[in-house]
């Protein structure tokens, strides 16, 4: 019963006037999945430069607050570039996605790894003063969970 | 070059390569994810060339802390690069947009020997915090432009709109992507 409202939802969402544009478009697709890529680029340097420094393997005599404060607009740059491309990107192949295992793990991902990126890991990093072996923690659930964002995503594309 | 792309495509390896069902969306995957550490990371470097993040770090510092993750995303890059175009390689040399992304490549080789040899000159004087010269933000801006040129054209490659087994196609396509014409395509008898 669930399920089918969701397809129902989802049919309705590949029906809309920003999917059938994408599709009927040759070019539109590859265009946005490319900037979606740039996206991706944004978004990972800035994670991965976060959580390498939380695991002390790069800037590690600098300290954590100043290495995250120095991402974090890059963070959401690259995050608002991925939203704003994923979406439509998803509105073109609402279904192909419903059907997706690869599409529901990353959307799962997405959401422990904003929830943790922006409820944990930022916050403590932002507030604690000394080091110690919990950075090395929150720095490996953050790139785990990012890892399993990008390469389901990725995976979309082969289902 | 088109026979040693030929002659490559039919080694063993190379066929087994394109034909696996999952080693090839996994070495692709790799090379995608590789745009993180590579192009993620250097990303923070040419902005720090250009004042943007960082400030407080001088710039020989994220020369020696931050780019070296960039040169080994560089290396995770390549060598997966490799293997993709081992996997297919006449339908990649004769790509249009492979072809292009090769050149952009080339090109940021070139700009960043210069900002290298730039900074060897005179980057001491950018640690004692001497203005950091205009061409030293032309030349971060410009990594920062053809990076992002290089990833659009290789997301490119899997389209095949400009291939040389679909003709006709204008002629500067033809002459750009390395086709070779029969006689009988082109018409001219």
């Amino acid at each position: 019963m669930e399920s089918e409202r969701l397809f129902h939802l989802f049919d309705r969402l590949e029906q809309s006037y920003i999917g059938e544009a994408i599709r009927n478009s040759i070019w539109m697709f590859p265009v946005i999945e490319a900037t979606h890529l740039i996206g991706l680029a944004i978004l990972g340097g800035s994670i991965l430069v976060g959580d390498l420094r939380l695991l002390g393997l790069l800037l590690s005599s600098k300290p954590i607050q100043y290495v995250i404060r120095q991402t974090t607009f890059m963070l959401k740059l690259g995050l608002i570039v991925l939203v704003s491309t994923g979406i439509p990107l998803f509105l073109s192949e609402a279904i192909k996605c419903y059907y997706s295992r690869a599409f529901w793990i990353k959307m799962s991902a997405l959401m422990l790894g904003l929830i943790f990126l922006f409820f944990i890991r930022n916050p403590i990093c932002l507030s604690a003063e000394e080091e110690s072996r919990k950075f090395k923690i929150i720095g490996s659930i953050s790139i785990s969970l990012w890892a399993i964002v990008a390469g389901s995503g990725r995976w979309i594309g082969f289902s | 070059m088109l026979e040693i792309a030929i002659w490559l495509s039919e080694t063993e390896w190379s066929i087994a390569l394109h034909e696996s069902l999952y080693l090839y969306p996994w070495i692709e995957s790799a090379h995608v994810l590789s745009i993180c550490f590579f192009i993620g990371t250097l990303i923070f470097v040419d902005l720090r060339l250009m004042g943007a993040v960082f400030n407080k770090l001088p710039i020989s510092e994220m020369n020696t802390r931050v780019l070296p993750w960039s040169i080994f995303g560089f290396g995770l890059m390549t060598i997966t690069g490799l293997l993709l175009f081992y996997a297919i390689p006449v339908r990649s040399y004769q790509n249009i947009f492979f072809r292009f992304k090769i050149f952009l490549i080339l090109l940021s080789g070139l700009n960043a020997f210069l900002f290298h040899r730039q900074m060897s000159l005179e980057g001491k004087k950018w640690d004692e915090g001497q203005n950091i010269p205009k061409t030293v933000h032309l030349k971060a801006a410009a990594s920062l432009i053809l990076w992002s040129g290089v990833i659009v054209s290789g997301r490119m490659i899997a389209y095949n709109w400009f291939d040389c087994d679909r003709q006709p196609q204008p002629e500067w396509v033809n002459w750009a992507a390395g086709c070779i014409m029969e006689l009988s395509l082109t018409g001219d008898f």
